[in-house]
């Protein structure tokens, strides 16, 4: 059973990855400097208050004591207790995932369309004009990191051009009880489209940021990989059939010619996770990474570890969907 | 008037050399033509040329290519493929590249019949099904559900054999059909060729360099040197008594048809030299 030792090989490779970023960010902020009980404390507080209740987190003991008591409750499904929101750091932390979710899918899926179109564009129109203005495009995107993006885009769309909605994630005075995190999804599922616009107006900039860069990546291997594919011979055999060059890469080409981009751009898809980090600060989105910011300003170590976990654990699970779907396009792979 | 009438077609690479100079052949209903010549003397380029496919480096210089009367330069560029793709077909050189790894078979053999020619699919798959059975491949429906790697190159250069004649063209263009495959397999490969365009009277456009198989299946045989012309004949007369010094050098060059007690004789100095010239002079005449 080759299928099950791989997927075998895969979790353990999971759960050691996982351990280890557990064991990093657990070392690294206690070492760093900051105390999380002063930091809640009213200036005023003693001593004695401050230790009180660096007993009550635990704080008082070794980093390993810390490590093993956190361990064990992780292992019972419990993340500790956050110290700056005082609630189960597992609630918090599912609470808001779902918003980064729809974030990070929605920035995917905007740069997988301009990207390819870009990369199918320009190989349709190889070696002209029209494929160098693309090659610039995409020299250019990729040149601006994502948060400057964000910036520019805020003076476009949020300052000159006043279209779309420039902090939050829903409109407050939206009279819509929504019954799950994934407020997108849901607002689809009940037809509300009304809701549905104002999310995606919110959405826009911030998953727009985060898919430039992206989709200049995209753009870029797509198309190479393409006008490689375009030189080989059954595509020419396609040709000779009558097909015109549109439908030779799109019905020919391209799916060969994903393949190899797609681990690449999985890849890039966990790079486009962690930039939420700040495109979440910088947009006021009530997501992950907004609140790992907050965590880490306020010295919440239960909350900092609980979310950094979540974090590598999306990003195997990206990966682990990639070589997924790599062997599922790949037809020499599937029945290996 | 031949089905496929190239006349006088001259390309060149932009800003340099000329690929081909003033080729003109003909291949009739019925009829197999070998385009025999050197690697690199420009035989791909011919098929190429006919089937639409030149490399965007390679320019028209001049020259015509009609099929059935009809002056392909004259359809506007749609219409020149749709028809390129009804009449003409290619039998590839490899087998291994030829077919798309992540298609399966079936539809490979269909897709000219469906979105080309507007054929409803289960008639189309019918039509394979009959056409896997002609070309000898036993189980056709698991050969079509395959991928290209399951199958071995003798098997799937016999399902691009198919996938040529799936539509009734009137001209096939094999381009050194036989050169990718084992031994064994070439000769099963080349019956099979001569076998499907006898059944279905097509003309056949057969690139080789081999002057023994065109002993075996042609009728009229193309001689190329450098892009030129060299003869142009019909094969009987050509084994008789070739018409040009190359001619008779390459003849000489093939094994079969030397004394097995002669060692090879490699085209003389002498004979490349006169042919050379030729082709100098032409260029010369063009002012070039
Ligand atoms: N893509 C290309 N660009 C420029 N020159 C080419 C290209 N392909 C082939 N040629 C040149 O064209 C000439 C004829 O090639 P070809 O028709 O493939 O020869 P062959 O008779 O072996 O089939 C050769 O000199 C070759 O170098
Ligand atoms: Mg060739």
């Amino acid at each position: 059973m080759p299928f099950l030792r791989t997927i075998l090989a895969r979790l353990a490779a999971t759960l050691v990855t996982l351990f280890g970023a557990a064991v990093i960010v657990f070392v690294v902020i206690r070492v760093v400097p900051g105390n999380p009980i002063a930091m809640m404390l009213p200036p005023g507080a003693t001593e004695d208050d401050i230790a009180r209740l660096q007993a009550l987190y635990g704080l008082d003991k070794s980093i390993f004591e810390q490590f093993v008591i956190w361990l064990g409750g992780v292992v019972r499904g419990d993340f500790g207790t956050s110290i700056s929101l005082r609630q189960p750091v597992l609630n918090l932390v599912l609470g808001r995932l779902p918003a980064t979710l729809e974030l990070s899918i929605m920035a995917l899926v905007i740069a997988v369309f301009i990207g390819g179109a870009m990369a199918l564009t320009g190989t349709l129109r190889r070696d002209t004009r029209t494929e160098a203005a693309i090659d610039v495009t995409s020299g250019m995107a990729l040149s601006v990191p994502d948060f400057l993006w964000g910036l520019i885009l805020i003076l476009l769309f949020g300052v000159l051009w006043p279209v779309f909605h420039i902090s939050g994630r829903v409109s407050p005075s939206l009279d819509f009880d929504f019954q799950t995190q994934f407020y997108l999804f849901e607002s689809v599922l009940r037809l509300r489209f009304d809701v549905w616009a104002d999310l995606v107006s919110h959405m826009f900039m911030p998953s727009l940021a985060l898919a430039i860069p992206l989709a200049a990546i995209i753009s870029q291997l797509l198309k190479q990989s393409l006008k490689e594919t375009m030189h080989l011979d059954y595509v020419t055999l396609a040709r000779t059939k009558g097909y015109s060059e549109a439908s030779v890469i799109t019905r020919e080409a391209l799916p060969n010619a994903v393949l190899p981009t797609l681990t690449l751009i999985g890849v890039q898809f966990t790079f486009l996770i962690g930039g939420t980090v700040i495109i979440e600060r910088l947009f006021s989105y009530e997501g992950l990474g907004n609140m790992a910011i907050d965590a880490v300003i306020n010295r919440d170590l239960p909350l900092i570890q609980g979310i950094v976990i979540l974090f590598a654990l999306l990003f195997t699970v990206v990966n682990l969907v990639v070589d997924m779907t790599y062997a599922a396009l790949n037809p020499r792979l599937r029945h290996a | 008037m031949s089905f496929l009438e190239v006349e006088n077609l001259t390309l060149r690479i932009a800003r340099g050399p000329r690929i081909l100079r003033a080729v003109s052949l003909g291949v009739d209903q019925g009829e197999v033509r070998g385009l025999v010549g050197e690697s690199g003397a420009g035989k791909s380029m011919i098929g190429k040329a006919i089937l639409g496919t030149l490399p965007r480096a390679i320019q028209v210089v001049s020259g015509r290519i009609s099929l059935d009367g009809t002056d392909l330069q004259t359809l506007p560029a749609r219409e020149r493929r749709r028809r390129i793709g009804a009449q003409v077909a290619l039998i590839p050189q490899d087998p291994l590249t030829a077919l798309n790894p992540v298609r399966r078979v079936g539809p490979q053999i269909t897709n000219r019949l469906v979105d080309i020619l507007g054929w409803d699919r289960s008639r189309a798959e019918a039509r394979a099904r009959e056409l896997l059975d002609e070309v000898h491949i036993p189980d056709p429906d698991r050969v079509m559900r395959s991928y290209p790697h399951e199958l071995s190159g003798g098997m799937r250069q016999r399902i691009l054999i198919a996938s040529a004649f799936a539509a009734e063209p009137k001209l096939i263009i094999a381009d050194e059909p036989t050169t990718a495959l084992d031994v064994t397999v070439q000769k099963q490969i080349l019956r099979l060729i001569k076998e499907m365009q006898d059944r279905h009277n097509t003309a056949l456009l057969f690139v080789t360099h081999d002057l023994g198989v065109v002993s075996k299946i042609c009728q009229s045989l193309t001689v190329l040197y450098a892009g030129k012309v060299i003869e142009d004949t019909d094969t009987r007369s050509f084994f008789a008594a070739p018409g040009h010094p190359y001619s008779q050098a390459l003849l000489h060059a093939t094994p079969k048809y030397t004394d097995p007690e002669d060692s090879l004789t490699p085209v003389p100095q002498h004979v490349i030299d006169a042919v050379e010239a030729e082709v100098t002079d032409f260029d010369k005449g063009l002012g070039a």
